[in-house]
């Protein structure tokens, strides 16, 4: 679980943060609190697909499931069962 | 009465906001022609000013070049004022046909058609060549009507890191299997005046197959050797899928918008494109103009030499006195003070001091990332610019911010 958690971490912090010594953690709010914008969601949505070969409806893929790298996780597991 | 007292109230509320916030945006009438030297009413009801104008898109002097002015006349007389139609019902002159020719040739693509605006042209091209298989790949810092174009568009959309190859190119890995992919840039971006590496994106967007599109708005006519556009200062003309831009800054600074590239993307535009299809085209004066300008631009540089030398004179000047800059060498030259009320600060002393410059700040630009953006311009001339040094210099040493780092800026104003 955490494995993947840092997984998911590593990716945010590569793909969204302009300056590297910005910190977050499992429970920032990535959406709300304006990391993530609703444009580029798509990337991460793709990029979770690809890294545990799963498909997540794009009903599912709301700004809310999107909102922390714990929320994230949680959603992998979903569709990985 | 629908609009009630209730309803005028949440209006109210809203640009009591958007006043407590700092950000309201007010106009100052200029009752000049646009030029270096303009006389302006500000605050509204005062006396008219003489000021210096550092913060127009008047790149090449051309807003009111007699030349350009004199054929807008003669445009006037022989086509009349308005066409009072659409392109494809009756809107469509000779000169219109004849300027989209004419700015093919100037820009190097297969073909081009008109719009009301480049605002327009960023509206429609989008949803006019892509469909929902298909991915929009953009810079970071697009301009604000890119952004709106790709919300028009039902096509995936992504994002780079500003200016990052590096990144674009796992995006371009990470859609490899999209119908059609668009990678989308501004040629010189607006708040910056830095310039996009296009010779590396063209180079992957080879490699991967990919379309490029560059809103060239504040480069066309004076980037580059003979002032094609970022594409040409890149070496890759001919290989720039489509090229907005825009009439309304260097190439005469009136109105109007183009896009320019591959003939079947034109077309597919001229097809399905909302902002052509639904609105009438750029007026018959304002095209006889624009006709000039590029007349004037293809027989010459010496406007866009005579800016690239401002250019360097400006920076040079402003970097000698100790400002801190934004790197770059486009006629953009943002002074940078990161703080947002030192920026409005700076920039209505300078005005006491006669010389009209914007300070910019979140959210227009970055959190602490304030500034004061200057543009030079060929209707520059030398004491123009020394005049503007000399009030600038007076300025930063009224705020002590002359040969201070950003660190020190900080530390004194903070963010």
């Amino acid at each position: 679980m955490d494995d993947k958690k840092d997984v998911v971490l590593k990716y945010v912090i590569e793909e969204y943060l302009e300056d590297e010594d910005d910190e977050i953690t499992y429970d920032t709010p990535l959406i709300s609190g304006g990391i993530v914008d609703s444009f580029s969601m798509v990337s991460l949505k793709r990029f979770l697909e690809n890294k545990y070969s799963i498909s997540i409806p794009d009903e599912k893929a709301t700004p809310e499931a999107f909102d922390s790298v714990d929320k994230i996780v949680v959603l992998v597991n979903e569709f990985l069962k | 009465m629908s609009f009630s007292d209730k309803v005028r109230t949440v209006y109210q509320e809203q640009i009591k906001s958007i006043r407590d916030a700092g950000i309201f945006k007010q106009e100052r009438f200029i009752h000049s022609s646009q030029a270096a030297d303009i006389e302006v009413e500000f605050p509204a009801g005062s006396s008219l000013k003489k000021v210096i104008n550092m913060c127009a898109n008047n790149y090449l002097g051309l807003s009111s070049h007699p030349d350009v002015v004199k054929a807008a006349h003669e445009g006037l007389d022989s086509r009349g004022y308005g066409m009072s139609s659409v392109r494809f019902i009756c809107g469509t002159q000779d000169i219109h046909r004849e300027l989209e020719k004419k700015v093919t040739e100037f820009l190097g693509t297969e073909d081009t058609i008109l719009f009301p605006s480049c605002m327009d042209a960023n509206a429609g091209v989008f949803e006019a060549v892509l469909t929902k298989d298909d991915v929009m790949i953009s810079d970071r810092l697009v301009h604000a009507s890119i952004i709106d174009g790709i919300r028009l568009c039902s096509a995936v959309h992504d994002t780079f890191k500003h200016s990052n190859m590096e990144h674009l190119e796992k995006k371009l890995q990470l859609h490899a299997d999209k119908r059609l992919k668009l990678v989308i840039t501004d040629g010189v971006f607006s708040m910056d005046g830095d310039t996009a590496k296009l010779d590396e994106m063209v180079a992957l967007c080879e490699k991967y197959d990919a379309m490029i599109l560059v809103d060239d708005s504040h480069a066309s006519g004076f980037i580059g050797k003979t002032g094609r556009g970022t594409h040409e200062k890149c070496g890759v003309m001919g290989k720039i899928d489509i090229i907005t831009t825009t009439f309304g800054k260097a190439l005469g600074g009136a109105s109007g918008g183009c896009v320019s590239g591959r003939k079947e993307l034109v077309e597919m535009c001229r097809q399905k494109a909302r902002p052509y299809l639904f609105s009438n085209t750029i007026a018959p004066v304002v095209v006889s103009g624009v006709l000039k300008v590029l007349s004037i631009l293809s027989g010459s540089t010496e406007r866009r030499d005579k800016l690239e030398a401002n250019t360097a004179y400006w920076r040079k000047g402003l970097t000698e006195a100790g400002f801190v800059l934004k790197a770059g060498d486009t006629p953009i030259v943002p002074v940078m003070l990161f703080n947002a009320k030192l920026s409005q600060d700076v920039s209505r002393d300078l005005y006491d001091e006669g010389i009209y410059a914007i300070g910019f700040f979140f959210p227009v630009v970055a959190n602490g990332q304030a500034r004061i953006r200057t543009q030079v311009s060929a209707g520059h001339e030398t004491h123009h610019l020394d005049k503007a040094l000399e009030a600038f210099i007076k300025v930063g040493k009224k705020y002590d911010i002359l040969g201070k780092t950003k660190q020190e800026i900080i530390e004194k104003y903070g963010l």
